[in-house]
C-alpha cells in the first residue's frame, strides 16, 4: 500500500497494466518523454520504451481512429485527450466508429480502447478547459463513462477500462487530481496523503464497472453524484446536518439503478448534482430513471444542481462550480417540500 | 482608396453539364509505359513527378508496355480478368435485385472493377483493407463466398452481420476486409493505426486504407497523412478518384490545381498516380506500394483515376448532372474489355471464349442468388431476429439492454 494522488494513481493504474500486457500501449498529446501536462504518463516511456508510449501529433481524430485501428490489430490502446474540452475533434471517431464496431460487425472487429480525459474545473481554466462532457458520451450506445472520485478507484477503475473490451471513456476530475475538494475554493487543497482513499495498492486490482459506492450512510435524502460532486455533497451533509445518504456513481454507463433505487426508496426524496450544464444533463437521465422506478416512494420533487447553461466562465468560475452552499440549499429544498 | 475592386468567390464547375457534349480534354493522359518505375526504397523528393502523371501499361492496342509491365503470368491474367467479370455480373444482378424490391439499396463498381480486383493481388492473406462501400472487388479477388456477400446485402437470416448493417457494407477479418462505416474518411485514420501497431509488434502484415476523391476534403484523411507520414506507418493509402462525388464533381474537392495524389508530396509520402482501368498498371504500382511498406519504407500514397460509370448509388440520378454519354467519352476505356483485349493479343483468349464466360459467370452469380434467397430478402422469407438489436453492443450484455430487451418481448 502507498500514498498515492489521483494523477499517481491513475500513472500506476497504466504502469501496471503495461506490465502485465505488451498489448497495452499508451500514446496521445505529449505523454512520451514529457508525461503529459499533468504528469500522469510520466515515466512510461523511460519503463516500456518509445514503441509503447509516445507523443502524437496534435490531432484528436487522429488519436482516436488510430487507437481503434490498433485495437482491430489486436493492441489496447490506452490514450490521452489533452482536455475533455479537446475531445470534440474525435467525436466521429468514438460515437460512430468505436462504439458501433462490435455491433455493426457481429464481433468480427472490437475496439478494446480507453479514453482518457481530465474533466471539470476549479483550475481558472475558462471555456477550454472546463467542460464536464459526460453527457455525449452515455448517449452514445456502445461507449462505457466512467468518472473516479479519488485515487483509489481511479486505478482499480482504470485497470478495469483497460482489461474491458469494449470502449470506455475515462473522464479524471482535475480538481480532485491532488486532493479531494469540498467546493470551498479559499480553502487550501487537502492532500491525498491525508484521506484514507488516498491509500491505494501498488500492484495489479480492479473495480468493476457499474458498481456505484455509497460514501455517508443517510436516511433522510440520497444525494447522487460523481467525480468533484461527491466531495461537494458531503460537505454540504456535513454542513447542513441534514441526515444524507451520498451515492457516489463512478460508472455511469453502465449505471448502478440497483443501488440508486434501494436508497431512494429508503430516503423517499433525491438531490441530484453533476457540474456540467443543466439542460440536457446526465441528471435529467438521474431524475427520469428515479422518477420510473421509486414514484411512489417520493415525497418531493427530485431537485437537480448543476452548471448554468452557460459556457464555463473564466473569472466567476466559483459561481458557476456548484458548491456546498448551493446543494445544501437543494437538500433543504428537498427535506421541506 | 480605391486600387482594389470588390471581392468574388470563386465556385469551381465541372467542363459540362447535362445536354453538352462530353469533354475529358483536361485529363492529361501520358503515352502507356513513358512513366519510369523508381526502386522502392528512392527517396520521396526525387519522385515529384510520378504524383502529377499517370502509371500506364496497356495501350491503345492492348499491348503491356513499359518498366511497370511484365509483373502478371497468363494464368493471373486471366483470373483478374474473372474477377472483374464476375463482380460486374454480381452488380448487374443486385441492381436488379434492388430494383426488384429485395434489398433497400445497392452500389455498383461499373467502370472500376480493375482497382480492387488488381490491389487485392498485391495484398498477402492476413493484411488489412480498410475500405469504402465500392471495393466488394476485394472480396471477389479473395475469393470471399458470393452467397455470403448476397446474404448480407439481402440482411437474410445468414447475413453475417445480423441485418444491422446497410447493404454492401461487409465485414470480414479472415478476408482482411475491416467493417465498412456509412461515414466518410473515418477509416483511412484507422487504416493507419492497424499498421502502427503491427509495427509495434514487428509484424510482418501491412494495411491499406480507401477513400474517394470527395472525401479528402475530410478532415480525416489529413489526419491519416499526419500520423502516416510521421510513424512511417506500413500503410498503402488508396484514392480512387472516380470524378464523382454523388453529384459533385472532383474540382469541389480539388481545386483548380495539382492532383489528389500531389497531396501526399506536402507530407514527405511518395505519392503516384494510376491508370485505375488498368488491371496490370494497377497490380504493379500495388505492389511496388506494398513492398516499400513490407520493406519498413512507411507509407504510400496512390490515385487510381478512374471514372464511375454508374450512379453513385441505386438511390442517384447521373443524369440530372452529368452528359448522359460522359461515360463513353471516358479516355481510359473499360478495364474489362482492355483486358480481354491484351489476353486476346497474347493468344490466352478470345471472344468467343469471352462470351461463354460471361454466360457461365452469370450462370454462377444466379446460382449463389437463388442460394442467398433461399434465405430470405429484406422484405420476404428468413431475417435475423429481433433478439439480436440487442446483442452485440457490448461483450456482455448491461442490465439497461437487458430490460429494453425484455420490454420488447425477447
Amino acid at each position: 500500500m502507498a500514498r498515492m494522488t489521483m494523477i499517481e494513481a491513475v500513472r500506476s493504474a497504466m504502469d501496471v497494466s503495461m506490465g502485465r500486457d505488451e498489448d497495452v500501449v499508451v500514446f496521445g498529446e505529449d505523454v512520451g518523454y514529457f508525461g503529459g501536462v499533468f504528469r500522469c504518463t510520466q515515466g512510461l516511456q523511460a519503463k516500456y520504451g518509445k514503441t509503447r508510449c509516445f507523443d502524437a501529433p496534435i490531432s484528436e481524430a487522429g488519436i482516436v481512429g488510430t487507437a481503434i485501428g490498433m485495437a482491430a490489430y489486436g493492441l489496447k490502446p490506452c490514450v490521452e485527450i489533452q482536455f475533455a474540452d479537446y475531445m470534440y475533434p474525435a467525436y466521429d471517431q468514438l460515437t460512430q466508429e468505436a462504439a458501433r464496431i462490435r455491433y455493426r460487425s457481429n464481433g468480427d472487429f472490437t475496439c478494446p480502447i480507453v479514453v482518457r480525459m481530465p474533466t471539470g474545473g476549479g483550475i481558472f481554466g475558462g471555456q477550454t478547459h472546463s467542460q464536464s462532457p459526460e453527457a455525449l458520451f452515455t448517449h452514445v450506445c456502445g461507449l462505457k463513462v466512467i468518472v473516479p472520485s479519488n485515487p483509489y478507484d481511479a486505478k482499480g477503475l482504470l485497470i478495469s477500462a483497460i482489461e474491458d473490451p469494449d470502449p470506455v471513456m475515462f473522464l479524471e476530475p482535475k480538481r480532485l487530481y491532488n486532493g479531494p475538494f469540498d467546493g470551498h475554493h479559499e480553502r487550501p487543497v487537502t492532500p491525498w496523503s491525508k484521506h484514507e482513499l488516498g491509500d491505494v495498492p501498488e500492484g495489479h486490482y480492479s473495480i468493476p464497472i457499474g458498481k456505484a459506492e455509497i460514501r455517508r450512510k443517510g436516511s433522510a435524502v440520497t444525494v447522487i453524484a460523481y467525480g468533484t460532486m461527491v466531495h461537494v455533497a458531503l460537505a454540504a451533509a456535513e454542513e447542513t446536518g441534514i441526515d444524507a445518504e451520498v451515492i457516489d456513481l463512478r460508472s455511469l454507463l453502465p449505471l448502478d439503478l440497483e443501488t440508486i433505487v434501494q436508497s431512494v426508496t429508503k430516503t423517499g426524496r433525491c438531490v441530484v448534482v453533476h457540474e456540467a450544464t443543466l439542460t440536457s444533463g446526465f441528471g435529467g437521465e438521474l431524475v427520469a430513471l428515479v422518477q420510473e422506478h421509486c414514484f411512489y416512494h417520493l415525497e418531493a420533487p427530485v431537485v437537480r444542481v448543476t452548471g448554468w447553461d452557460t459556457p464555463y466562465p473564466h473569472a466567476q468560475e466559483w459561481d458557476y462550480f456548484p458548491g456546498p452552499a448551493r446543494v445544501g440549499r437543494a437538500l433543504t429544498e428537498a427535506m421541506e417540500a | 482608396m480605391d486600387e482594389f475592386s470588390r471581392l468574388s468567390l470563386h465556385v469551381p464547375e465541372p467542363a459540362v453539364r447535362p445536354g453538352d457534349q462530353p469533354d475529358f480534354s483536361n485529363v492529361k493522359i501520358p503515352k502507356a509505359g513513358s512513366v519510369p518505375r523508381p526502386e522502392v526504397d528512392v527517396e520521396p523528393e526525387a519522385i515529384r513527378d510520378l504524383a502529377y502523371s499517370i502509371i500506364r501499361v496497356l495501350n491503345r492496342e492492348g499491348e503491356a508496355v513499359g518498366p511497370w509491365a511484365g509483373l502478371l503470368s497468363d494464368e493471373e491474367l486471366l483470373t483478374g480478368l474473372r474477377h472483374m467479370m464476375l463482380l460486374r455480373a454480381f452488380d448487374a444482378r443486385m441492381l436488379m435485385a434492388q430494383r426488384q424490391g429485395k434489398t433497400s439499396f445497392y452500389m455498383q463498381h461499373l467502370g472500376e472493377e480493375a482497382v480492387s480486383c488488381a490491389f487485392r493481388r498485391a495484398l498477402r492473406r492476413g493484411d488489412m483493407n480498410f475500405p469504402t462501400y465500392r471495393q466488394a472487388g476485394l472480396l471477389i479477388a479473395d475469393d470471399y463466398p458470393m452467397v455470403d456477400m448476397m446474404n448480407q446485402i439481402f440482411s437474410n437470416e445468414l447475413d453475417p452481420c445480423h441485418g444491422r448493417q446497410l447493404p454492401v457494407m461487409y465485414t470480414s477479418k479472415e478476408h482482411g476486409f475491416f467493417t465498412i462505416s456509412g461515414n466518410l474518411a473515418t477509416q483511412y485514420v484507422q487504416a493507419v493505426g492497424w499498421a502502427m501497431a503491427s509495427a509495434i509488434k514487428n509484424d510482418t502484415r501491412i494495411a491499406a486504407g480507401w477513400i474517394g476523391d470527395g472525401s479528402t476534403a475530410e478532415s480525416d484523411f489529413h489526419s491519416s497523412l499526419v500520423f502516416a507520414s510521421t510513424y512511417k506507418a506500413p500503410v498503402i493509402l488508396n484514392i480512387v478518384n472516380n470524378q464523382w462525388a454523388i453529384s459533385t464533381f472532383q474540382g469541389i474537392a480539388r481545386g483548380g490545381s495539382g492532383t489528389f495524389a500531389a497531396r501526399g508530396l506536402g507530407f514527405g509520402i511518395p505519392a503516384l498516380r494510376v491508370d485505375g482501368n488498368d488491371y496490370l498498371a494497377v497490380y504493379a504500382v500495388a505492389r511496388w506500394a506494398a513492398e516499400r511498406a513490407r520493406r519498413n519504407l512507411g507509407p504510400t500514397l496512390i490515385e487510381y483515376v478512374t471514372y464511375r460509370v454508374g450512379a453513385h448509388s441505386t438511390s442517384d440520378d447521373p443524369s440530372a448532372y452529368r452528359p448522359k454519354t460522359e461515360s463513353e467519352a471516358w479516355p481510359l476505356g473499360d478495364p474489362v474489355l482492355r483486358l480481354k483485349k491484351h489476353l486476346i493479343l497474347r493468344g490466352v483468349w478470345s471472344d468467343e471464349r469471352h462470351a461463354q464466360a460471361e454466360a457461365e459467370i452469370m450462370d454462377q452469380v444466379i446460382q449463389a442468388q437463388k442460394e442467398a434467397e433461399s434465405h430470405g430478402t429484406l422484405h420476404a422469407g428468413g431475417r435475423p431476429s429481433v433478439r439480436d438489436i440487442f446483442e452485440g453492443v457490448y461483450a456482455e450484455m448491461p442490465p439497461h439492454i437487458r430490460r429494453q430487451r425484455q420490454k420488447a418481448g425477447y
